[in-house]
């Protein structure tokens, strides 16, 4: 159990390209953080030097009340579930969870017992004597969390554990990681680029783009207050509708149709409003052409036209539409408004 | 039987095409099996019949005779290099020489792929390179520095100088380079350094490119000619490529020449290679072709 600081963590790769600029952030004990972002932004260098298997070009790292930046991985006390598995193909699964165990000379009686209660918490007993090509790859992927949880390390790493799982699977792991996590307690730090993951998992989320972080928060902040366009379109299926709005006189209009009450310096604003902020109705205020009705079983998402804008409507499924002219109308707390040059949060 | 066999294949159109594959697959046996047939046949008969009446088709009973003087006479002055002795060396020779290069080429690989060495890439090339200058090549300056080594004779000398080419360090880099990085990762996580990663993960990982690389190294070594003649001079140490030369030295001479005894150890020095290629057949093509893990 241990608290992980980054200070001004920075990462350039010998070919001069910086991964990660300057970044710091806090994990409690015990705090299940995820990081979040597009491909290439840096995630998997960001988890990577938190494990010790890529330098940290500047800053200080530390796990518990240690400055381990110059740490071997192996002795920062943390465990890494990697994409792949990285299970040792030649070894029985039994073998795959001793062998970190086995290297830090613990008797041999002691490794079986902590590989049996791990097998056991997995539901792996009865597979301990295949080889990883004899598993699927739900079991493989348990197999990989086995060898993190038989040393009882201090920290849990995890890089997109499930990106090679089929959806179905994926879910179950989904909440099989998290409650294992609950239940041991660890501090751990999850790398996706799958936000549904990000939002069911995480206690923090920490949003990432182009190296550096847009926002930290729960998953409601991040949801409902996004600081930036970015995080706004980059979390929720669909994304938030931004839309091009102008402030004038304490209220901020998107052309003839949105008008809400907002405190912002005249000029362009770009208007944020989840899908599920918008409701529809005869007798609502905003005429809206809906151009495609997407039926998803549980609800229905309504693609449309607002003054020549692209927008979203999410409806419960008991409420039927087709295409052509609809009245709509927004729910003026949920707005969001950003700066229409910066893209951050007004 | 022949009615019913006879009407389904009078039936079918003959495909030339067929017919021409295995005509040629036919002949190239012939053209392999027939000397190999000779050999086995004149390791039959006396050295008298053979001269008298050429290869035959008969089957002697001097199977027997044959195969113990090709390995238990001895056919110089010294009386040391007798069959046995020479199978002997060449056996050391190509175990000695498959095992050294397996190891160095094993070690080497691993220092250029799995350490930032300053000139790692400098380092394979000129290892590399070593590809173009074969041993034939370097065969004076290699005799000079064996003899001024005092390796003249001595199982030493035979492999040492051999050993000393990239194809196996080649082979093995290719090989560990594709072993997963990620899977270099967890074993360091997992606290296993540099000697135990080599040890517990590599070496069990690279099992069937080893035993590729065994035979490989084994049959070239085993053929070896024109090194050992060099570096052996005292019978005791003549491997069998090089004694049966010998052999045929006599045939020269005015004796009956000894058809039988040198065929008979001809054909003993084919066999080890051909049974290490039989034992690790399999593993050999799994070795060469398969890349997962
Ligand atoms: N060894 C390296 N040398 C130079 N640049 C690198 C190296 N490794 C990664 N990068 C670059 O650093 C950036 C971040 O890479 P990283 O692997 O952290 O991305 P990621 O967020 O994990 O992406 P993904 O979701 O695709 O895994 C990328 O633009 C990548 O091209
Ligand atoms: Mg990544």
């Amino acid at each position: 159990m241990a608290q992980v600081s980054l200070n001004n963590i920075r990462k350039i790769y010998p070919n001069g390209y910086e991964a990660v600029v300057p970044t710091s952030f806090d994990i409690a004990d015990g705090e299940f953080v995820v990081l979040v972002g597009p491909s290439g932004c840096g995630k998997s260098t960001l988890l990577r030097m938190v494990a010790g298997l890529e330098d940290i070009s500047e800053g200080a790292l530390s796990i518990g009340d240690r400055n381990v930046n110059h740490v071997d991985p192996a002795d920062r006390d943390i465990a890494m579930v990697f994409q792949n598995y990285a299970l040792y193909p030649h070894m029985t699964v039994r073998k795959n969870i001793g062998y970190g165990l086995k290297n830090r000379k613990t008797p041999a009686s002691e490794i079986e017992d902590k590989v049996q209660t791990a097998a056991k918490m997995l539901n792996l007993t009865e597979y301990l004597d295949r080889k990883p090509s004899q598993l699927s790859g739900g079991q493989r992927q348990r197999v990989a969390m086995g060898r993190a949880v038989v040393r009882d390390p201090a920290l849990f790493l995890f890089d997109e554990p499930l990106s090679n799982l089929d959806a179905k699977l994926r879910h179950q792991m989904r909440i099989e990681i998290k409650a294992l996590q609950r239940r041991l307690g660890v501090t751990s730090i999850y790398v996706t680029h799958d936000q549904v993951e990000a939002m069911t998992m995480a206690d923090r989320i920490i949003v990432l783009n182009a190296g550096r972080i847009e926002q930290i928060g729960t998953p409601a902040e991040i949801y409902h207050r996004p600081a930036s366009t970015f995080v706004a379109s980059f979390m929720g299926a669909p994304p938030m509708n931004l839309l091009t709005a102008k402030g004038s006189g304490g209220r901020v209009t998107v052309g003839e149709t949105i008008s809400v009450a907002a405190e912002v310096a005249d000029g362009p604003v770009t208007l944020g409003i989840r899908p599920e902020d918008i409701e529809i109705g005869p007798t609502c205020d905003i005429p809206f052409t809906v151009d495609i009705v997407e039926e998803l079983g549980a609800h229905r998402l309504l693609h449309g036209q607002l003054g020549g804008q692209e927008l979203t409507i999410h409806v419960g499924k008991d409420v039927v539409v087709s295409a052509g002219p609809i009245r709509m109308s927004i729910n003026p707390d949920a707005v969001v408004l950003f700066d229409a040059k910066s893209g951050l949060a007004l | 039987m022949t009615e019913t066999t006879h009407i389904p294949v009078a039936k079918r159109p003959v495909k030339w095409g067929r017919v021409m594959d295995h005509s040629i697959l036919i002949l190239g046996s012939l053209f392999m099996l027939v000397p190999l047939l000779m050999v086995l046949q004149t390791t039959t008969t006396t050295d008298l019949e053979t001269i008298k009446n050429g290869p035959e088709f008969v089957i002697g009973d001097r199977f027997d005779d044959n195969f113990m003087a090709a390995m238990f006479k001895a056919s110089g002055f010294s009386g040391e290099n007798t069959g046995l002795r020479m199978l002997i060396n060449s056996l050391i020779l190509g175990i000695g020489f498959a095992i050294g290069k397996i190891v160095i080429g094993m070690m080497a690989a691993y220092a250029l792929v799995y350490f930032r060495l300053r000139f790692a890439t400098l380092a394979f090339w000129l290892i590399f390179t070593t590809l173009l200058l074969p041993l034939e090549v370097r065969i004076l300056p290699s005799y000079e520095i064996a003899q001024q080594l005092g390796l003249l004779n001595t199982y030493t000398g035979l492999i040492v100088p051999l050993i000393a080419s990239a194809t196996a360090t080649f082979f093995f880099r290719q090989f560990f380079r594709s072993v997963p990085e990620e899977l270099v990762e967890a074993a360091r996580i997992d606290g296993a350094g540099p000697v135990k990663f080599f040890i517990d993960i590599l070496m069990p990982l690279s099992q069937t490119m080893i035993a590729a690389m065994f035979i490989i190294m084994f049959v070239y070594g085993w053929n070896q000619y024109l090194w050992p003649t060099m570096v052996t001079t005292e019978e005791g140490m003549y491997t069998l490529v090089r004694g049966i030369k010998q052999l045929t030295q006599d045939l020269e001479g005015t004796n009956i020449p000894e058809y039988g005894r040198a065929n008979m150890l001809a054909l003993i020095a084919i066999l080890p290679p051909v049974l290490v290629v039989i034992i690790f057949q399999s593993w050999f093509v799994k070795g060469l072709t398969e890349s997962d893990k």
